[in-house]
């Protein structure tokens, strides 16, 4: 069998070769539509707790692409970073959260176009 | 019966589940950002858990155990818990009268272009690993890696993690003094 191509054997002894075979582009690809998808809701949506699933949705498309390329270069150092990016946005989603509940006491919206105080 | 072991021995189910896991994931990531059905904070917390338990599916696929169990603990445990909870303490139901804005769909629709375009162009110049992979993100390697070559950095996200929650505490009071 070739490098790459994978192979099915059919029960009348036909072989089908498929050339879609998952690697790391594949991962990687996945990665950066689901990256795109985080930055577009960033910034189309208006309400802060969306804004922030959506960074959310950034950071785990970053790992996405971490743990393949660990994985497909043999090596273990991607996943330990991940494993501290996890560590880190946990911390972060903490003291954001604080944030945006703390500023809902202030100004009763958590929208960002009632946020203008520091517009010219 | 020979078919069934030559399709898993030839990793065609774990292709076959690598496409569902990505389809689903890509779906409630685009779910979490607009929804067509309701445009509640709630539901897009809902799909992020869709969103990251799928992605956990791919981590399982990419042999990462240990993350995929980190994922689901953090993330969808403490993450989205919290998450949901802020949405109960704050009043919502404004957000789902406002109107998503033309300027702003136009704008993240060029800057994700841009993006797309400079992805598809580093994602052409990579050339993959000649060796098959090998790796295996079991628990016992990382945690040798991790409190060998990486204690120091680990040391220091733990402080970080203290630091954090002294600020949470502070935040979250009243008044400050």
């Amino acid at each position: 069998m070739r490098a790459g191509v994978a192979s099915i054997q059919r029960f009348n002894g036909s072989t089908i070769h498929y050339f879609m075979t998952v690697g790391l582009h594949q991962y990687l690809f996945v990665s950066f539509v689901l990256f795109a998808l985080g930055l577009l809701g960033v910034i189309m949506r208006r309400n802060l707790l969306v804004i922030y699933m959506s960074l959310e949705l950034m950071l785990n498309a970053a790992n996405l692409a971490l743990v393949a390329f660990s994985r497909f270069n043999n090596k273990l150092d991607g996943q330990v970073l991940v494993f501290f990016i996890i560590t880190v946005a946990a911390a972060e989603v903490a003291v954001g959260l604080a944030l945006i509940v703390a500023l809902y006491r202030k100004r009763q919206s958590a929208h960002v176009e009632d946020l203008t105080s520091m517009k010219l | 019966m020979e078919a069934i072991n030559n399709l898993i021995s030839n990793g065609a189910v774990e292709d076959v589940l690598f496409y569902v896991f990505a389809a689903l994931t890509l779906l409630c990531g685009a779910l979490v950002i607009a929804n067509p059905f309701s445009r509640s904070p709630v539901t897009s917390a809902m799909f992020l858990v869709l969103t990251i338990i799928s992605m956990t599916g791919l981590f399982v696929l990419l042999h990462a155990f240990f993350l995929a169990a980190v994922q689901i603990i953090v993330y969808a445990g403490a993450v989205l818990v919290l998450f949901v909870f802020v949405i109960m303490l704050l009043d919502l139901k404004e957000e789902q009268r406002r109107k998503i804005k033309f300027f702003g769909v136009a704008a993240g629709l060029v800057s994700v272009g841009a993006i797309i375009c400079i992805f598809l162009k580093s994602l052409a110049s990579i050339k993959p690993n000649a060796n098959p992979p090998t790796l295996e993100g079991e628990t016992y390697a990382l945690g040798k890696l991790l409190f060998t070559q990486y204690t120091l950095p680990f040391e220091i996200v733990s402080v970080l993690l203290l630091v954090a929650m002294i600020g949470v505490i502070l935040l979250s009071k009243r008044k400050l003094e």
